[in-house]
């Protein structure tokens, strides 16, 4: 928070900010629900901690339930139960204009009848903040933008990485301790995204403020976050690290959201430690980790295109016959589809050398340890939160 | 090759040439482009070709040609060829020579032969009150008495040596005259060529401009106290709502103003619903008189402008994110700040949209003040319009129209002045 002060106030530190950080989360979600309708859920038995100075990006597809937990701790919508706290205070019965939280939207929601100035100055403005101080801080917040010579402008006079940028100025120039951001790139081509993902997660490094990032877009959650908590039908399906997620995820839901996965689906034959051997639909069997699953009992298995080898299987790897269906080319790798017995196409990485013609046959092998079998429906339930968890 | 290579000392020169031959390439494109685009706007331009004629036929020349009459009346000067003749030495004070009274003699003879004595008395009686009797009873004496010189006849009536009237006759002989812009605005020409007001029981006018302003002003400021509300309802619930609620606006829009000014008159009569209404819910004492009132007027013409007034400022409305607003609280705005800072603002052009069409459209209310105003709420339409139907003096009407015409132009050159023009959002 000290960074912060530095960078907007001009040094002058702001007292004990960070006297309050404790082993409880600054933000807090207990058993929040929300219904709009009184039947169905938008989100249900949410628990969820934000530490300070974390970056935690909420993951999902539109209707899961993410962009309503942001607007509840935003203040715009209230929880039907539950409590939500920021830093130890129930913000039950704060109106959004008094929980000092930065917000950055979608569609920028600058103001288009202002300047750059005044639209960076707006929140300093509703603050009895005189007016030097207001000049001098919104000149530092648009120095942190790399935007100074704008300031006249209007927002319809930017670009549209510019009048993202502005909003950031806006949302942090009166230093709030957390900032929300509604897919705030989802509006920019993918060169300018990836350009500004680089530029908030240095904002964030350089201010040390808590952010809470909503986004549909995983490898933007990947890229950015300090956590990720994965949004699916309204509740969390799985919260960690970047790499948590990637390499460990805990449902078939999120193995499928976060990067590639190819799935075989089949039935648990016998369960012997943290593996089990499953028999595939479609012939051949496989062992991999359990996840969740019994004896018996259908189930998904996700392998990575990255862990899959085309050589013939060393003793304790799987090992499926397939033939080449095709090849796509991108440049540093290229992606091999190999067709199984079954009918079934995985999806094989492979270096960019590799020259496989249509047709060859091959065997695909994967060790047990690089695939996990979850259970078959349990894609959309079986939520793990970790509450509270710090980040790494 | 190295001969022709330009040495350093040329080279300012080559770059003069190529910018003087980039500056002329880019002229011929400019010429080019413009060549090109021209056919293209010829082309719209005669698509719109019908539209512009039956404009210019309907709208443009008949307004040209009845405006004109405010200030080109040839009827005097055409009648009284000899007065005007005798008059052109006359240094316009005390009476005129005998001369002129005989022309005067000698033009009303010819007028009774044509038998435009009539037409004639009437325009004079526009300008001079009174003048229509004075002008037949003369005619009739100089058709008697054809025995008698027309001087001593003329002499004989007492209006014609009266003062005043020669110089009335003498400006009516001229066909441009300025006589009823100045009536329109309650002034005259005084005897000694100075602009004064007329007296206080002429003076009409000015007090009909200032309330037909004052009632513009006053449903504009009813309609946006009643529609702004109304329209930010509308623009803020989901859009089948919305349709609903804008048929509910538009299905008086949809009405004949006639039907719904002569509904007003059975609602608002002394014995209609609305007093009814009031008396049951214990409001008023006594059964108000709102029919033939100023009251009742801004009412009627309140309910018809509504619409015109509102859908200026929903179509801006609409198109104003909700994220402008949330914005605005999550950077610790209150309610009312953000409301007069962020949302206000930028409805603006809407509102002086709305506003601007109602103020103007009621200056020009004629069928409602008409049937529900009283007799001291006529609006300057229904002066026109009496000057047009009943008085048949299309100059006075003219000059009447041309006055409200150029206030109106006035309004609007404000309110663009103020607001810039690309800025307002009629629709």
């Amino acid at each position: 928070m000290t960074v912060q002060s530095a960078a907007l106030t001009g040094g002058s530190a702001r007292p004990a900010a960070g006297a309050c950080a404790s082993s409880q989360g600054f933000v807090e979600f207990v058993d929040v629900e929300k219904s709009y309708d009184g039947r169905t859920f938008a989100v249900t038995r949410l628990n969820l901690g934000v530490a300070r100075g974390e970056f935690l990006t909420l993951l999902g597809p539109s209707g899961s339930g993410k962009t309503t937990t942001l607007n509840m701790l935003a203040g715009f919508e209230r929880p039907t139960s539950g409590v939500i706290t920021l830093e130890g205070r129930s913000v039950d019965r704060l109106p959004p204009y008094e929980r000092n939280i930065g917000m950055v939207f979608q569609n920028y929601a600058l103001f288009p009848h202002m300047s750059v100035e005044e639209n960076v100055a707006f929140p300093l403005s509703v603050r009895n903040i005189t007016k030097a101080d207001i000049a001098s801080r919104v000149a530092r917040a648009l120095d942190m933008v790399r935007l100074r010579q704008f300031g006249d402008r209007r927002p319809a006079q930017l670009s549209g990485g510019q009048q993202q940028r502005v909003a950031l100025a806006r949302a942090l120039v009166f230093e709030p301790s957390l900032v929300l951001m509604d897919e705030p790139l989802g509006a920019l081509d993918k060169k300018l995204r990836e350009h500004m993902q680089i530029e908030i997660k240095q904002l964030h490094m350089m201010l040390g403020v808590t952010i809470v990032y909503v986004t549909h877009d995983q490898s933007e959650a990947l890229t950015m976050s300090d956590r990720v908590a994965v949004f699916n039908n309204g509740g969390i399906a799985q919260l960690g690290s970047p790499d948590d997620l990637y390499n460990t995820p805990q449902t078939s839901f999120v193995a499928s959201f976060i990067g590639e996965n190819n799935t075989l689906e089949g039935t648990v034959d016998r369960i012997s430690g943290k593996e089990c051997r499953v028999a595939l639909d479609g012939g051949g069997s496989v062992t991999a980790l359990a996840i969740g699953v019994t004896k018996g009992m259908g189930c998904h298995v996700a392998i990575r295109p990255e862990r899959l080898k085309l050589a013939p299987a060393s003793k304790g790897a799987n090992g499926l016959a397939a033939t080449v269906d095709g090849r796509i080319y991108l440049g540093d790798h290229q992606r091999l589809l190999a067709r199984l017995e079954s009918g079934q196409v995985l999806t094989v990485k492979v270096g960019p050398e590799t020259t496989m013609g249509n047709g060859e046959p091959v065997t695909v092998s994967f060790a047990p340890s690089d695939c996990r079998a979850f259970p078959a429906d349990a894609g959309t339930g079986g939520f793990i939160s970790k509450t509270g968890e710090q980040n790494k | 090759m190295s001969a022709l290579e330009p040495t350093k000392l040329d080279r300012p020169r080559i770059a003069r040439d190529r910018s003087a031959a980039d500056a002329k390439a880019a002229k011929s494109v400019t010429a080019k482009l413009r060549r090109a685009e021209f056919g293209d706007r010829l082309r719209s331009l005669m698509l719109a070709a019908p539209l512009l004629v039956l404009l210019a036929l309907s709208f443009g020349i008949p307004i040209v040609l009845l405006l004109s009459r405010a200030v080109y009346d040839p009827t005097i000067a055409d009648a009284l060829p000899q007065t005007s003749q005798a008059l052109r030495g006359w240094n316009g004070t005390g009476l005129p020579d005998d001369a002129a009274f005989l022309a005067l003699a000698a033009d009303l003879r010819d007028n009774q032969a044509k038998g435009t004595a009539y037409e004639l008395a009437k325009s004079l009686n526009a300008r001079l009150p009174g003048a229509r009797s004075q002008v037949l009873k003369t005619v009739r004496q100089l058709e008697g008495a054809a025995d008698k010189p027309p001087l001593e006849v003329m002499k004989g009536v007492p209006f014609w040596s009266a003062p005043g009237t020669w110089p009335a006759i003498e400006s009516g002989t001229h066909s441009v005259t300025s006589f009823y812009l100045l009536s329109a605005l309650d002034l005259r020409w005084n005897a000694d060529g100075s602009i004064g007001k007329v007296p206080p029981e002429q003076a009409i006018f000015l007090q009909v401009f200032l309330r037909t302003f004052f009632v513009a002003a006053a449903v504009t400021l009813a309609t946006l106290i009643l529609g702004f509300p109304l329209a930010y309802l509308i623009a803020s619930v989901p859009k089948g709502l919305a349709a609903i609620l804008i048929v509910a606006v538009l299905l008086p829009f949809w009405t004949s103003i006639l039907v719904r000014t002569a509904a007003w008159t059975v609602l608002l009569q002394k014995f209609g619903l609305v007093n009814d209404l009031l008396l049951w819910l214990d409001v008023a004492d006594d059964r108000l008189d709102l029919m033939y009132s100023r009251i009742g007027l801004i009412i009627a013409m309140t309910h018809i402008q509504l619409p015109f007034t509102l859908l200026p400022i929903y179509s801006v409305m609409r198109t104003i994110p909700p994220s402008q607003m949330k914005a605005a609280y999550s950077l610790g705005a209150k309610p009312f700040t953000a409301f007069r800072r962020v949302y206000l603002p930028q409805v603006f052009p809407g509102v002086m949209a709305g506003s601007m069409l109602t103020f103007i459209l009621c200056l020009g209310y004629y069928i409602t003040p008409a049937l529900i105003g009283g007799a001291s709420d006529q609006l300057i339409s229904n002066f026109i319009a009496n000057y047009v139907n009943v008085e048949l003096n299309w100059e006075m009407a003219a000059a009447l129209s041309f006055i409200l015409l150029v206030f109106t132009l006035a309004l609007f050159g404000i309110f663009a002045r103020i607001l810039g023009l690309d800025r307002l959002k009629l629709v």
